[in-house]
């Protein structure tokens, strides 16, 4: 089965833990992790509610691929309703906790209510008891793990947590498990912090056994294996150089959004690149990059492991940040890097190190600071408001200080903690923030990506790329090529992406796998694990249905068509260089097209048919 | 003609001597194809996956067209990669 069929189901306000048997009916409709979550979010909670408040819930979910041999069968996701968006919120990580409360023998732990005192939940398989957290409430994630190894005295306890930022109201804080992994996205550290609970820490010795056929399973896993290895991309792109390699790519092509998106190239890319990172520094001789590594299970390991230079001013006097570190990913590189005009490899490596430390998304605080400084150039904020700190583009210093001060909610840090929406509103220029449905963009600029456009406008999330990465098609050629530059055919193409993706993301598999796998190479793996028939036909179809099971959750939340759009300045602002120059997003041309594929009515909403059509 | 050439990731390495940030001037011939210089740079021809004339992506078929350069154009290269 591949499933436990188990759920841990917590009640922070009373302190009780039970165990109730997993849905297996959904499981056959939403499979598991974002789907299947996102399902029971949908039945339990009141859309409306306050996602701060008690009556939100906070799911952690793994897919049922997840902790068996499959390669990058480890990934979970946290959902819940999202404090930053007020739409419905799914951050999905790798690292080591998924597998392991697999192995504890849960498919999903559901935290409800809110905890009268900071508490964390202690899981050693079947056992599971809510502890008080006093002692680490006020501290970081990193001290947090820290404690939690030495109070259980095991080495090999997983940990997420959540760290400062989170308990002072940071609105995109995130939840960091195996200390530099993040369920990173939309605030759902914000609204586990809201709920008093500090840490989750699980030891699995159980195993995950169920799967329906283990030779086949085995085979399967296997051959998928072999097309990893054997794909450049996922066997020496990747592992080589992370996602990192895409700064050059993304900058060449005039896409990278560059000081709040005002410009579309950055003159200092190459400096914080993959390449920059690999290269020796003339300070220390040593280069950023240490190694890679690699979730659990996965045999792509694209992660980063860095570390600065002991003598850069963010951490001279500083040893705690001297050894090696989870290491920048291309999304941290740009938001924090170019989007903040800053060129100081090591300076971002820092934010990078204390935004893991503390729990912070590096995208929407980047993307934040960069509206910070727009708005700073502008005078509409002044050094009063900043503590005298002087946020101009490119400052190092600037970056530095924002990012201690988000993480620990001190001064200017609780106006950056509102994001860039909230930040810009509460200045009087909404138009400066970046963001679609409250949520900061990532590093792809929609005027030289037009599939990337639409793909933010509709994503259930608000602005993001992973919920429909078409830079694969348009920019690397992945499946196959088609042109950035124009509209005609990304419709169908986000459409693709945006439900494929969701079927990867409920499996327990990495999204990096779809460079080399599509679903044709995950269902055979499903096939064999999992009672039910699944085939890359029902899997796109099953994408589908958790695509539009979000999309009725944000309506009624309150969302409606007029939030699936698009900064002014993005569509009236032209790209000013390369080879998008004189271009703006084309949004208005594709969005008609996208809900007539996806079976909405003009104004957005579901229409009968297709709520039939999908069993919703 | 004098372009620019930019080799990435793994085929940094293949730039000539003094090549800066992964780039570096070169000089071509006008009739000059794209085939040409990545051979001339030992570059693979299957590792010339993203082929980028001023940031604009070239098609395999145009790669052996010559006239498809000109006077300080920037050509950059990229084997098969990815992020997110
Ligand atoms: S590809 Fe990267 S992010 Fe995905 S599971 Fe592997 S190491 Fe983790």
């Amino acid at each position: 089965m591949a499933w436990t069929g188990k759920i841990l189901r917590v009640d922070l306000t009373k302190g009780s833990v039970d165990v109730e048997p997993l849905n297996m009916e959904w499981a056959q409709a939403y499979l598991g992790q974002r789907g299947l979550a996102t399902k029971y979010l949908v039945e339990e909670i009141d859309p409306k509610c306050d996602a701060l408040g008690p009556d939100n819930k906070l799911i952690m979910a793994t897919g049922p691929l997840t902790g068996t041999m499959a390669s990058t069968g480890g990934r979970y996701s946290v959902i819940c309703k999202s404090p930053l968006t007020g739409a419905v919120a799914c951050s999905n990580s790798g690292g080591f906790i998924g597998a392991e409360m697999k192995n504890a023998g849960w498919d999903m732990i559901i935290f409800e209510g809110k905890a009268p005192q900071p508490v964390y939940l202690h899981i050693e398989n079947d056992k599971a008891q809510l502890l008080p957290a006093d002692e680490i409430w006020g501290t970081s994630v990193w001290a947090t793990d820290e404690w939690l190894h030495k109070r259980h005295q095991d080495p090999a306890l997983r940990i997420a947590a959540v760290g400062r930022s989170a308990e002072q109201g940071c609105l995109y804080s995130v939840v960091i498990n195996d200390l530099h992994r993040a369920a990173g996205r939309s605030g759902v550290g914000t609204v586990m912090a809201s709920k008093n609970l500090k840490a989750v820490a699980v030891r699995g010795t159980l195993g995950v056994g169920n799967i329906k056929d283990p030779a086949r399973f085995m085979k399967e896993t296997a051959e998928a294996k072999q097309i990893l290895a054997e794909n450049a991309v996922t066997g020496q792109g990747l592992p080589t150089f992370g996602t990192q390699v895409l700064m050059n790519v993304i900058n060449e092509i005039g896409a990278m959004p560059t000081r709040n998106m005002r410009e579309v190239q950055f003159e200092g890319a190459h400096k914080i690149s993959a390449e920059a990172m690999a290269e020796p520094r003339k300070t220390d001789g040593k280069p950023n990059l240490t190694t890679n590594a690699g979730c659990f299970g996965c045999t792509i390991a694209c992660g980063r492991i860095s570390t600065i230079d002991r003598t850069h001013f963010t951490i001279e006097n500083k040893p705690q940040y001297w050894g090696n570190s989870g290491g920048l990913e291309y999304e941290a590189a740009w938001a924090m890097g170019s989007d903040t005009g800053v060129d100081d490899l090591d300076a971002v490596t820092y934010a990078n190190f204390v935004c893991n430390e503390d729990g912070v998304d590096p995208i929407s605080f980047g993307a934040t600071v960069a509206a910070a400084m727009e708005l700073y150039e502008n005078g509409h904020i002044t050094d009063k408001e900043t503590g005298g700190v002087a946020f101009k583009f490119g400052s190092a210093e600037a970056l530095a200080k924002a990012v201690e001060l988000v993480a620990t909610g001190e001064g200017f840090g609780k106006d950056l903690g509102l994001g860039s929406k909230l930040l810009c509103e509460k200045y009087g220029q909404p138009d400066l923030s970046m963001t679609v449905k409250g949520q900061e963009f990532p590093a792809y600029d929609p005027r030289g990506i037009q599939g990337m456009g639409l793909a933010y406008a509709t994503s259930n999330r608000g602005a993001c790329h992973l919920r429909g990465y078409t830079v694969a098609s348009e920019v690397l050629g992945i499946p196959e090529k088609t042109d950035p530059l124009v509209t005609e055919g990304k419709a169908g193409l986000v459409k693709a992406f945006q439900d494929a993706t969701a079927a990867f993301d409920s499996s327990g598999l990495c999204i990096f796998t779809s460079f080399a796998w599509t679903l044709e190479n995950v269902a055979p793996q499903l096939d064999a694990a999992c009672e039910g028939a699944w085939s890359p036909e029902n899997l796109a179809e099953l994408g589908e249905r958790v695509w539009n099971l979000e999309r009725e959750f944000n309506l009624k939340a309150g969302l409606t068509a007029a939030d699936d759009t698009l900064p002014k300045r993005l569509t009236t602002e032209k790209a000013n260089t390369g080879p998008a120059e004189g271009k703006v997003s084309g949004l208005s041309e594709m969005l008609p097209e996208y809900y007539e594929l996806r079976g909405w009515t003009k104004d957005g909403q579901l229409t009968k048919e297709t709520r039939q059509r999908l069993g919703l | 003609m004098k372009i620019t050439l930019k080799l990435y990731a793994t085929l940094g390495e293949r730039l000539p001597p003094g090549a800066y940030e992964n780039a570096a001037q070169i000089d071509v011939a006008p009739d000059v194809t794209l085939n040409d210089i990545i051979d001339r740079y030992k570059v693979p021809r299957e590792l010339a996956h993203l082929v980028l004339i001023n940031g604009l992506f070239t098609c395999e078929e145009d790669r052996d067209r010559p006239g498809t350069l000109s006077e300080g154009d920037t050509l950059a290269i990229w084997p098969p990669v990815a992020g997110g």
